[in-house]
Parts: structure tokens; C-alpha cells; sequence
């Protein structure tokens, strides 16, 4: 197994729930983000490589992405960072599909291998496309997570769960990443139709906003992911509040699921 | 021209890369515009609504001044003269059609030019659905008589503001939505471009333009024409004009804006769904496309383009803003009629090119009509 799935499995085989902070490489500040990160109790760490055409993104995920990107950031500038930033949780990246396209399936998965990287998202590569990906991302030993929406019909989501490594990202809500007021429904649905299908951990990501909507999925899921409630923060505040929110999150979620 | 395969794809291009949430309602579409065209209910109730909403079929015209000044037979179809002046609601018709017998009660649509939120807006106002328009904020200020067209026939438009702040903004930010909506909302895509079944129902809706100029040139003239031009941004327009002699000796000419010419200047990339060529920097950033012409601001084009150019059976060459303000004079000047930007990158190409097909038949389909860029022109020959 790789080391992205058996350390989210350490964690839920302790009794915790899985929690994965996602910062937009190239962002200002963004590596003392994922080092503060890494230190205030997440279980793995998505970074995101910024594209021109975000479709899965709401206002401040794009936002952060043009800044990176008008800062100059590539995906290769990305990757060399990322090698300096000796952190000891597996790191995972991700990137829209155009970006794996454009330098090559083989050579972009083993960019992400010899950058130390043990997964990838692709939110714009669904199931029937992903095969030549899943392919060479194998072959390298990155895993690739898939993600599985609130729409699929319910012969769909096995095949889905049958090809995530890793974990399977259960998209909380129709629409794009962002905070919102309240956990939608879909959100805990989702999950609690992916558990029984899979030993593989599930992970609800897009729209859950805050420690309390992280502790409200959790008691379906096995842990969320925290994109747009992060990003804000190194947007506005900087590194220290992404530290200090992410522990807020992993307090909350020990409080309820205490990690023996 | 032929179905794509069952992944979606014209050779190696198409396909479906798009959002797990939207994979669903792809395949339910794709079966849904299956059934509906093998129906001959809903054929029939196309033929009637373009026949007597549309003012199809629309007509051909020779221009015998500018023909007789180029040196060659230019005939032009006539699809600026379709109710809301231009192609695009052969396409608007038969998606809203569709959207209804689905259920559907919302679209939403984006637009470069106006040319298919206007389009979209009328037919939503005219089959009682609602009707949002995302454009690009740039596009909202050099198309300001086009919106207020759109409001007035009661459909929300909204300004997008990130990006290059263009058509391609406007197509992320209605794919946004529709994530959201999909449920109560059909994704009203204007061009032969997207994730399947987009680039093939959009071509098979258009696919009239060429059908019907294809019969009338061979009672016209008796014989097919030597050349068939259009403009090409995502594409639609020149779909439906090749489609009817793709089959034929016809050259075939999609004529691109240097600033935007995706089969000319680009690599294959995915961008909105479709595999594709697209204009795009040393790491797969897409690049913005600058043209004079709102609605061929596009960085991309459909798949299907980029399988005909592909096999050599279309050429894509690019003309400059400078030849499509001359081409545009001339042809108001010469025959009365004043086209539509887009179209004008056409003519452009064949008056450059009116030295090498000297005595040959040329069919230029003018896909919309220049009401919309007077005021623009004006600025600039100011």
C-alpha cells in the first residue's frame, strides 16, 4: 500500500478522523503554511498547482490562483519547492488535467515522484478519462485520488471507490469549492452511501467551512479536507492563522474521535 | 461527417474531462439528444419552429459587384438574415427544444460577442424558461447594445470578471453554475465545443446551414462550389456550412484571427471538457486570445475542427484586425451589406486569397449580421 492510504488508515485504525489542509502552491507564504500546517495535527497536505481555467474553484481558490500565477509560479517552480519543505506528512497535489497533459503523463508522474509527492487530484478527470493517468501514476507509485460527486448513480460509485488510492474525495456539495454557512446535506449523504462500498478512507471535501461542519462530517466520513477555510486565511491573515486554524479543526475533531 | 466514437472523440480529439458531479448529466443528455433526433416528433417540431420562428430556410445571394471585382464567383449564405441575426439560433432552438422535453426549466448560457446570449435569451423568452448569460466583463463593455438586448428579453446577465475576462471566463463561469445547478438546469453551450455530446449535437444542429446551401448552390449554379469559407472561434458556424460538403471536392476554409488562432498557433491540450487544440504557454497555462472580434475570443476550438485539420480535409489560416476592418468596408460598401465582424475575418481571407482562386465558385457562409460592431467601427475609423 502507499504511504498516502496507510497513513490516513493509521490514523482512522487509532480511532482519529483524517484531517487535509489544501494551500495554492506558489500563493505568498504558502510553505510556511504547509509547515504550520504539517505541525498543528493534519494527516496529509494537498497543494494545489494554480491553472488559468479553475472550473471546480469558487472566488477564493481563484483568487489565490491568479495571484500565484501573476507571481510566476509554474508547476515546476512548485515542484522544486516543494522539496525544500521537509515536512513529515505525505503531501498529495492538486492540478486541472491540462497540466498532466501538457508535460506528459509518464514524465509529469515522475516529476511528482522525484519531488517526493505521494498523490494526486485531478478534479477534471473523471472516471472514463482517467485510465492512461491512473496508468502511469501507478507505475510511479503516486496515488491517484478520485473523486465522487453527489450525482452518480449508485452503480457508479463502486467502480469510482474500485480505483482510488489513497482515499476517495467525496465532494460535499454541487457546486465549487468555497466556504458556506451550513454542511450541506449531500455532504454526510454522500459519505455514509461510500463507507459500506470501500476500505479505501473517505474524505469529504468542497464546503466544509469550519471545526463544527468538520465534526458534523466526520460522523459519517472518515476525516474532510479544508480548501477554501485555509486559503482565506494565508489570503487575509497569513502562514500563522493556517497553523492556528488547523489546530483549532484537530482539536475539535480529537474532542469527539480522540486518537488513542 | 460522422458520429464520434462512443468516448466522445473525432480522431483523437473530444472526449469528456470534465467534473464528476457533471458526468451524469453529459450521459443523460447524450441519450436524451439520441432519442430526440431519432424522433421525428421532435424533428418536426424543429423544421417548424425554424421554418416559422427562424425564417428558415435562409437564403443565398451572389454578390456580383464584389464577385466581379475579386475575380471569382462569391456567393454568400445568408445566415445574418435568421431571426436574431445570425447562426446561432439554429442551435439555441433545438438545445431549449431539448432542455424542455427533458424537464429542464433553466439555462444558462455564456456569450463572447452576444450573438448566442441573445439567442439563448430569445428562445428561453419564447419556450417560458429562465435564462442566465455569463459574458465576459470585457465583453459587456464592448457589447453594451447586446445586453441590454438580453434584458429585455428578460434573461439575467452577469459580468465575469476573473481572468482574461473574455469568453473563455464566461465559459468557466456558466460551467460553474451549471456544477451547482445541474439538477433543474441545462448547460446551454454556444459552440461546437465542450464535453461530449456538446461538439457533435451543436454541429448536428447547425448542420442545416450546410444541408440547405449545399441544395441551393446545385440548383443555382449546378455544381457544388470550389471553396467553402467561415470564420472560426469555437467553431459552430463553419461546422454547419462544412458539414454539407465535407462529402464533396470543396476546399474547406476556417479562417482564424492571428490573435487567436487556436489550430494554427496551438499544441492539443484539455480545456472545457473537449481535448483540443488551444493556444497555451510552456506549462499548459491557456493563453488569451486578442482579436478585434468579441465572439472569436477564444483560445480553443472545437474537436472536430481539430480532426479536419488533423487528416488535411479543412485548412485553418488566420487573417489580422487590419484585414478584417478593410473587408468589413468593402462589403458594405460593395453589395449593401454590412457583416458581422466574425464573418468579415472570412471575406478577409478571400480577398487576400482572390488571386489563386481567380473564375472559382466561393461560398462564404455570413454567419451574422453587423448591427451589433457599428458602434465599435465607428470608434475606430474615427
Amino acid at each position: 500500500m502507499q504511504r498516502l492510504e496507510s497513513a490516513l488508515r493509521a490514523r482512522r485504525e487509532a480511532g482519529g478522523k483524517i484531517l487535509i489542509p489544501y494551500v495554492t502552491g506558489g500563493l505568498s507564504g504558502w510553505q510556511d503554511a504547509v509547515r504550520a500546517a504539517a505541525a498543528s495535527g493534519s494527516d496529509a497536505i494537498e497543494i494545489g498547482i494554480p491553472f488559468s481555467d479553475p472550473v471546480m474553484d469558487g472566488p477564493v481558490i481563484q483568487e489565490a490562483s491568479q495571484r500565484a500565477l501573476d507571481a510566476g509560479a509554474t508547476p515546476v517552480s512548485i515542484l522544486n519547492d516543494v522539496r525544500r519543505l521537509d515536512v513529515d506528512v505525505p503531501l498529495v497535489v492538486m492540478c486541472y488535467y491540462n497540466t498532466v497533459h501538457h508535460a506528459g503523463h509518464e514524465r509529469f508522474a515522475s516529476q511528482l515522484s522525484q519531488a517526493g509527492i505521494a498523490g494526486a487530484i485531478v478534479p477534471d478527470l473523471p472516471l472514463e478519462e482517467a485510465g492512461p493517468w491512473c496508468e502511469a501514476a501507478d507505475a510511479a507509485d503516486i496515488a491517484t485520488v478520485m473523486l465522487a460527486a453527489p450525482t452518480a448513480p449508485d452503480d457508479r460509485l463502486p467502480r469510482i471507490c474500485e480505483r482510488a488510492r489513497g482515499f476517495v474525495y467525496s465532494v460535499g456539495l454541487l457546486g465549487v469549492t468555497g466556504e458556506r454557512a451550513t454542511l450541506a446535506g449531500t455532504a454526510t449523504a454522500l459519505a455514509g452511501r461510500l463507507k459500506p462500498l470501500t476500505e479505501v478512507p473517505v474524505v469529504v471535501g468542497v464546503g466544509v467551512s469550519n471545526a463544527e461542519q468538520a465534526v458534523e462530517a466526520s460522523r459519517v466520513a472518515d476525516g474532510v479536507i479544508q480548501g477554501a477555510a485555509v486559503v482565506r486565511r494565508l489570503l487575509e491573515t497569513g502562514a500563522e492563522a493556517v497553523g492556528d486554524y488547523i489546530a483549532e479543526v484537530r482539536g475539535a475533531l480529537e474532542h469527539h474521535w480522540p486518537t488513542r | 461527417m460522422s458520429e464520434p466514437s462512443a468516448t466522445g472523440r473525432f480522431g483523437e480529439f473530444g472526449g469528456r474531462f470534465v467534473p464528476e458531479t457533471l458526468v451524469p448529466a453529459c450521459q443523460e443528455l447524450e441519450q436524451a439528444f439520441r432519442d430526440a433526433w431519432d424522433d421525428p416528433i421532435f424533428r418536426g417540431d424543429l423544421s417548424a419552429i425554424l421554418q416559422e420562428y427562424a425564417g428558415r430556410p435562409s437564403i443565398i445571394t451572389e454578390c456580383h459587384q464584389l464577385g466581379a471585382r475579386l475575380g471569382i464567383r462569391l456567393v454568400l449564405k445568408r445566415e445574418d438574415l435568421n431571426h436574431t441575426g445570425s447562426h446561432k439560433i439554429n442551435n439555441v432552438l433545438g438545445q431549449t427544444l431539448l432542455a424542455k422535453r427533458m424537464g429542464k426549466k433553466r439555462i444558462v448560457a455564456e456569450t463572447g460577442a452576444g450573438q448566442h446570449g441573445v439567442a439563448s435569451a430569445t428562445a428561453a423568452a419564447l419556450m417560458g424558461l429562465e435564462c442566465k448569460v455569463y459574458m465576459g466583463a470585457v465583453d459587456v463593455e464592448r457589447q453594451a447594445l447586446n445586453v441590454f438586448r438580453m434584458r429585455l428579453l428578460g434573461a439575467e446577465v452577469e459580468a465575469v470578471h476573473s481572468g482574461s475576462r473574455t469568453l473563455k471566463d464566461a465559459v468557466n463561469e456558466a460551467m460553474r453554475d451549471w456544477v451547482a445547478s445541474v439538477e433543474s438546469t441545462h448547460y446551454c453551450l454556444g459552440s461546437v465545443m465542450g464535453p461530449h455530446p456538446y461538439p457533435w449535437m451543436v454541429r448536428q444542429f447547425h448542420r442545416v446551414i450546410g444541408d440547405e446551401a449545399r441544395e441551393q448552390c446545385s440548383e443555382r449554379f449546378g455544381s457544388d462550389p470550389d471553396v467553402v469559407v467561415a470564420c472560426v472561434g469555437g467553431g459552430s458556424n463553419a461546422i454547419g456550412i462544412f458539414s454539407g460538403f465535407v462529402d464533396t471536392d470543396a476546399r474547406l476554409i476556417g479562417v482564424e484571427p492571428a490573435g487567436g488562432a487556436a489550430v494554427g498557433r496551438g499544441v492539443p491540450g484539455v480545456v472545457h471538457g473537449m481535448r483540443s487544440f488551444l493556444m497555451q504557454d510552456e506549462y499548459g497555462q491557456v493563453q488569451e486570445a486578442h482579436s478585434i472580434s468579441a465572439g472569436l475570443d477564444y483560445p480553443g476550438v472545437g474537436p472536430e475542427h481539430s480532426y479536419l485539420a488533423s487528416i488535411g480535409r479543412a485548412e485553418y489560416p488566420t487573417v489580422t484586425d487590419a484585414e478584417v476592418i478593410d473587408a468589413f468596408q468593402l462589403m458594405a460598401r460593395t453589395e449593401g451589406i454590412i457583416p458581422a465582424l466574425e464573418c468579415a475575418h472570412a471575406l478577409a481571407w478571400i480577398v487576400r486569397e482572390s488571386g489563386s482562386l481567380q473564375g472559382r465558385t466561393v461560398l462564404m457562409n455570413l454567419s451574422g449580421r453587423g448591427d451589433k460592431d457599428v458602434a465599435q467601427m465607428m470608434e475606430i475609423l474615427s
